[in-house]
């Protein structure tokens, strides 16, 4: 005898899922229909399961096709889906509906500090140029090229293993106050992925990396508010990996 | 057919960045900022003990508030102690406020001439308080006397006794 899936009557009530209309107010700026920003409201009608991925999904292929946002992977890896919610920078695939406040409308913007090009979509180029310019990639003496793979212990391995997990949504560099005022800083972002390597034993282009941060753009223009650190979607200590490179700058140079 | 469009991709190494998206300061090879970050942290918690032991002296020991006059600073002023700590404490506290204030000049104005023509005014201010402060505390006499020669009334006691 072969088991079928058949459909009962009572799967509704086995698998129910709470549902909520929830009022999504969105930042949108389209600029070849309107100068300005504005906001536009919808009242939609979601489940406790969603997100407020979910919830701009809805809107875009229901509602309004004209919804722009980034997403890739819309599980919390790729990066692509920061934004402000609530005021807050939030991955929005991370941000379940049911844990916000539905009494008010959810806010949805886009990440500040960032020149915005259409709706949630802002110009991501500042961002990465700094990111190229602290040296994200391994630097080896050559004359030493080992012939099997560099190996390094796990107590080497563990100091720098909470900067390994940034994923670039650019969070935390759009949360700090200090990058909204002129997008001159290299922000946390930058900061992160040069800790990542300044502390990594292998690499040997630590001191050119402090060199690049010791400026008037980088690691001191850092106020310590610990909005980053709030903001990371990965929970990456930030202000005080940010700490610690200061720390290394001042230690190479007294 | 159409002419192919040439796209620019921004990629690392490739020297081929889009100009709006270079950093405008150069790179400096000086320790500059990092002297002013550190000589923030290191006078804030001087000017901590420096400004609360200011404070508890002239306020709470004596006559407290009710002592404080012309007599009081003249007096403390006759001690190489009291001007150097005043001295001190009106170097730390101008330089860590202009550092702090030039910060937020930095911050809030777009423009570079209202950056340079605050900033300006900034360092002119400081300079004068400084200049004028240090001038005092050195030059001071605390045994003043009127018109006609007497000494004031609210002089140091040590006035009196020569």
């Amino acid at each position: 005898m072969t088991t079928t899936l058949e459909p009962t009557n009572n799967t509704e009530e086995v698998g129910a899922v709470e549902s909520f209309t929830v009022t999504m107010q969105v930042r949108r700026y389209q600029p070849e229909f309107h100068e300005e920003a504005y906001w536009d409201t919808w009242t939609i009608e979601m489940y406790g399961t969603d997100r407020v991925l979910d919830a701009l999904h809805k809107i875009k292929w229901e509602i309004d096709g004209t919804l722009t946002f980034r997403r890739s992977c819309a599980h919390g890896i790729c990066g692509s889906d920061a934004m402000r919610i609530n005021g807050v920078n939030r991955l929005a695939c991370k941000v379940l509906l049911k844990d916000l406040d539905l009494s008010k409308p959810v806010t949805v913007e886009p990440i500040k500090g960032l020149p915005v090009e259409k709706d949630m979509i802002v110009d991501m180029e500042p961002f990465f140029q700094s990111y190229r310019e602290i040296m994200p990639f391994l630097i080896a003496d050559e004359s030493r090229e080992p012939t099997r793979e560099r190996l390094q212990s796990a107590e080497a391995r563990e100091r720098f293993d909470d900067t390994t997990k940034c994923i670039l949504c650019a969070a935390c560099t759009s949360s700090c106050p200090v990058f909204w005022t002129d997008g001159q800083y290299f922000g946390p972002a930058a900061i992160v992925n040069a800790h990542r390597f300044i502390f990594d034993d292998r690499d040997e282009g630590g001191d050119m990396r402090l060199e690049v941060l010791n400026d008037k753009e980088g690691v001191w223009r850092c106020r310590t508010t610990f909005n980053c650190t709030e903001a990371c979607p990965r929970g990456i200590q930030v202000t005080k990996a940010i700490a610690e490179v200061k720390q290394a700058i001042l230690a190479r140079n007294i | 057919m159409t002419t192919q469009q040439q796209i620019n991709i921004a990629a690392p190494r490739s020297g081929d960045i889009d100009p709006k998206y270079i950093r405008q300061s150069a790179s400096s090879s000086s320790n500059w900022e990092m002297f002013k970050w550190l000589f923030m942290r290191i006078s804030g918690p001087i000017l901590l003990v420096l400004i609360f032991t200011h404070l508890f002296t002239n306020l709470m020991l004596g006559d407290g508030v009710h002592g404080l006059n012309f007599g009081l600073v003249a007096g403390k002023w006759a001690s190489p102690l009291w001007q150097i700590w005043d001295l001190v404490m009106l170097w730390l506290a101008m330089i860590h406020g202009t550092i702090g204030v030039a910060t937020i000049i930095d911050d809030y104005t777009k423009k570079d001439r209202t950056r340079v023509a605050f900033k300006v005014a900034l360092y002119l201010a400081s300079i004068t308080i400084v200049v004028l402060g240090t001038l005092v505390i050195f030059t001071f006499e605390p045994c003043m006397t009127d018109a006609a020669g007497n000494l004031l009334d609210n002089s140091p006691s040590f006035c009196f006794n020569q």
